[in-house]
């Protein structure tokens, strides 16, 4: 059973307006286990949005919500709205092949295809029918992610051969080639050192200035330095003995580092749990 | 024995190191025995190859072995064109594999890409119960249902290298498919939800994405199905005649590099005549052909093996 406890949210007022995506009352579910309850959020135009939360508390399920990667997953199931510039994603006429080109996606895990460095940025140009000048638009991209200087004189090597930092800015790359107007980072640079972390970081800050990015992070650090807002989710054990995972307060991020109104944020931020 | 970490109480602990040493270097050597059986048999195969195959071209030259249009060296003017044999063995199992090939790989992207776990869980164990059906029985089949069933349509004789080659390829399908749909299905799923991310469908995830990372382990599935079609002797023997034949018409009886050493073997070939060794001087032939393709897979598959940790 879903316990009555009412997320305490809040979208800032003034960004409300200028929402790129919008979820309303959406949980999730995994076969019959609800994993994520009750999530009300606007992503604004151009900011950085950073989830955080402890592990389980849904903020990855809520992030592939935005761009259908859960459909892949057999036995998930999404419940309530989310819109898409206003139009409804899971609404019956949205393609969602068509609906990924505009909203791209960076894994945990760098996973460049098996292919050189220029088919990896190439690639989805290729399949979504780009009409222009392909070279031009893998040097752009990879300006775009910092990696230019570094591979442009190996355009054929294989993407498998780069480090993990730069695998990491190719799928950056990858993901920015087909012009989508959102990116979501599912913690992006858990899987990296600290300098290619600092990299990528940096290149998010170039990011925003095009594109509206949704990141999810374990490294409170990082939201706070690379972030505009941020949302914290937190878990509660259900009476079956499972978890679920539930928005606890969503403000600009100095808000939430420094002045939250939740308790369980002012813990978890200042690195009480979690 | 004493030890520099004994402590306080080190007396209540005695352990039998002796006994454990003399236990491990029995083991070890047992183990080593059981290894050395599977290597000094290969060597003791490969040598004989090689002697009564030695012995073979003391009477036969090499020249003529490649370059003779016949093959009777069973016949008073004997004559050993080994290329006779080659081409025979050459049509089946390219049809074999003409047959194998695309009914093996995509019964293995549909049971990888599209079937549910359940529907695989059932047919992946079934195809390879099908690789387990008895060779004679595949060559009674393409005797007696394929062969009959291919004359009403075009002019066969009754032993033909297109009804074998055909069973041939029925046969190595459940190899490829299976080996195939390993590979594929070892493909992480992180390059799946890469492809799928950047707007790419099912279809285009699989041509340009899984395929490609897939192809080391595919290759060598194929050319494993490959050696098989070649060293196949009972479908062939059964069902493609006895008719030492150049040249690569699939219609007419033709006789297989196998089939020749099945024929020499069940007569009553006395040890140490030419015919006899005629037999190692095919079965070395044989050999060095599957050699050969195992170690063009082996070098393919270093060469072009993505590594995913």
């Amino acid at each position: 059973m879903v316990s009555t406890n009412k997320s305490y949210v809040t979208t800032p007022e003034d960004l409300v307006t200028e929402a790129v995506l919008r979820a309303k009352d959406v949980n999730v579910y995994y076969g019959s286990n609800l994993a994520v309850r009750d999530v009300s959020l606007d992503i604004p135009y151009n900011q950085v949005v950073a989830f955080i939360g402890p592990s389980g508390c849904g903020k990855s399920t809520i992030l592939r919500c935005f761009n259908r990667m859960n459909d892949l997953v057999a036995s998930a199931r999404v419940q309530g709205k989310i819109t898409f510039h206003g139009q409804d994603l899971y609404g019956s006429g949205v393609d969602p092949v068509e609906m990924r080109r505009r909203i791209g996606m960076v894994f945990q895990k760098p996973n460049p295809f098996p292919k050189s460095i220029y088919d990896n940025v190439a690639f989805g140009a290729r399949i979504n029918g780009y009409t222009g000048d392909l070279d031009e638009l893998v040097e752009d991209s990879l300006r775009k992610s910092a990696l230019w200087d570094e591979v442009k004189d190996k355009l054929k090597d294989s993407g498998l051969a780069l480090s993990g930092g730069q695998q990491q800015r190719l799928c950056i790359a990858r993901a920015i080639a087909i012009s989508p107007e959102v990116i979501l980072m599912d913690e992006p640079c858990s899987a990296l050192d600290p300098i290619s972390t600092l990299k990528v970081e940096e290149l998010i800050h170039e990011l925003k200035q095009q594109y509206t990015i949704v990141i999810v992070t374990h490294n409170m650090q990082q939201a706070s330095r690379v972030s505009d807002l941020t949302a914290f989710y937190n878990a509660e054990a259900t009476e079956t003995g499972g978890k679920v995972g539930y928005l606890v307060e969503y403000n600009r991020t100095e808000v939430i580092f420094q002045n939250p109104t939740q308790e369980a944020t002012q813990a978890y931020v200042s690195g009480r749990f979690g | 024995m004493t030890s520099d970490f004994s402590s306080s109480n080190s007396n209540l602990w005695q352990p039998n190191r002796q006994a454990s040493k003399r236990v491990q270097f029995a083991v070890k050597t047992v183990f080593a025995i059981f290894a050395l059986v599977s290597v000094a048999t290969t060597i003791g195969i490969v040598l004989t190859l090689v002697f009564e195959t030695f012995e073979f071209f003391r009477e036969v030259s090499l020249w003529h072995f490649l370059t003779d249009t016949k093959w009777t060296p069973l016949f008073s003017s004997a004559q050993f064109g080994i290329f006779v044999l080659i081409s025979a063995t050459l049509m089946t199992s390219g049809i074999a594999i003409l047959v194998a090939l695309p009914l093996g790989l995509l019964a293995a992207i549909c049971l990888s890409e599209y079937a549910t776990a359940k529907t695989r869980a059932i047919i992946k164990p079934i195809l390879e119960i099908l690789a387990g059906v008895p060779t004679v029985v595949y060559g009674y089949f393409a005797l007696l249902f394929v062969t009959p069933l291919l004359q009403t349509f075009i002019p066969v004789q009754g032993f033909n290298a297109l009804s074998a080659g055909l069973v041939l390829g029925i046969m190595i399908t459940p190899l490829v498919a299976s080996l195939s749909e390993d590979a594929i299905y070892s493909v992480p799923q992180s390059l799946r939800d890469g492809s799928y991310a950047l707007g790419a469908t099912k279809r285009e995830t699989i041509v340009s994405v899984i395929l490609p990372a897939a192809l080391s382990g595919i290759v060598s599935s194929v050319i494993l199905a490959i050696s098989r079609a070649i060293g196949e002797t009972m479908i062939v023997t059964l069902a493609a005649g006895q008719n030492p034949r150049l040249g690569l018409n699939p219609l007419v009886p033709v006789m297989t590099m196998t089939a020749f050493i099945v024929q020499v073997s069940l007569g009553d070939t006395p040890a140490g005549s030419l015919a006899y060794k005629t037999i190692y001087a095919v079965g070395m032939t044989l050999f060095l052909i599957t050699l050969a393709l195992n170690i063009f897979s082996f070098w393919f598959v270093r060469r072009f093996r993505e590594k995913y940790d």
